[in-house]
């Protein structure tokens, strides 16, 4: 069992410095390349749309973004359950080191979405069901990072984020189905459709390397603010003392 | 394809090099911010140490 043993170690914090660190530099690297991909394809390569010219090249961020959004906010509900169940501490860190970084997703998701409803549009916002469950998504990454921070107890804030973002992805599938439940502006799906994805493949590949590349990303920042979590955890144990005293 | 060509963007420039250029801002304060945290914070970890070293 090489990945049993591998979650087990994870969950040991002085491995997990050690080993995030050597893996931090990876992670940026595979970024940078994946992103300057994407970019010369969505940018240069895939043709303009024969309906919204070269606007739609907004949806190599805005996809992306909205996507990461979701998956982030599923991956803190799953950190949540696995924190209240087993009480396995590198849950509580993995769910509070991906708030900031889901906030930022879903806010350029929604910036990114506005820019390219002007011109498509003719408005930069509606309240339909697309955008304003996707608006609650905001609302509830920085109400986790609010609760956390207000709750002094780190035991008390743990379990109350963890019940946060769990009770909060009920939103998700609201968000997804948004689209197909109430009359919107917003454009239906484009990718995930079970049939034929009615999108062309020099544009849709740009657009899966972007996804892959805001999912390094993720990976990428994560591992930087979990790495400060555990270090500000584990500040009076011997290890950091190890690591950073005087030998 | 001329670069004025490339950057106008058919007439959606501003929304396009708006929304990314808004994401590389986003994107890199994200990393940067914490980045710098870190690095602080274990400066200020050292500086412990070493205080509760020299004053036991």
């Amino acid at each position: 069992m090489i990945f049993g043993n591998f979650f087990h170690k994870m969950a040991s914090p002085p491995w997990f410095y050690r080993v995030s660190g050597k893996m931090l530099p990876w992670f940026g690297g595979a970024f940078a390349l994946l992103l300057l991909w994407g970019l010369y394809g969505g940018l240069y390569l895939a043709p303009a749309d024969y309906q919204q010219g070269d606007s739609f090249r907004i949806i190599y961020v805005h996809v992306p973004a909205a996507w990461m959004s979701l998956f982030i906010y599923v991956a803190m509900a799953v950190c949540g359950v696995i924190s209240l169940v087993w009480r396995i501490k590198m849950a509580e860190v993995v769910l509070i080191s991906s708030a900031p970084i889901g906030a930022a997703f879903t806010f350029l998701a929604l910036a990114t979405g506005s820019l390219w409803g002007k011109p498509m549009w003719g408005t930069w916002w509606v309240w339909d069901g697309r955008l304003t469950s996707e608006l609650i998504l905001l609302f509830l990454y920085l109400g986790v990072i609010a609760l956390h921070g207000a709750i002094e107890d780190r035991q008390t804030a743990a379990r109350a984020v963890a019940i946060l973002a769990i009770v909060g992805v009920v939103n998700v599938p609201i968000i997804h189905y948004s689209v197909e439940w109430w009359s919107t502006l917003h454009q239906g799906p484009t990718v995930t459709k079970l049939d034929k994805p009615s999108i062309h493949v020099d544009m849709l590949i740009p657009l899966l390397v972007m996804a892959l590349a805001f999912k390094l990303y993720y990976a990428w920042g994560l591992l930087i603010r979990a790495r400060s979590e555990v270090l500000e955890r584990e500040r009076n144990s011997k290890w950091v003392r190890d690591l950073l005293g005087e030998p | 394809m001329s670069l004025a060509e490339f950057l106008n963007m058919g007439g959606y420039g501003v929304y396009v090099w708006s929304s990314y250029g808004l994401a590389a801002v986003v994107l890199i304060a994200n990393i940067v911010i914490p980045v710098q945290r870190h690095r602080l914070q274990r400066a200020r970890l050292r500086r412990r140490f070493r205080q509760e070293q020299t004053t036991p």
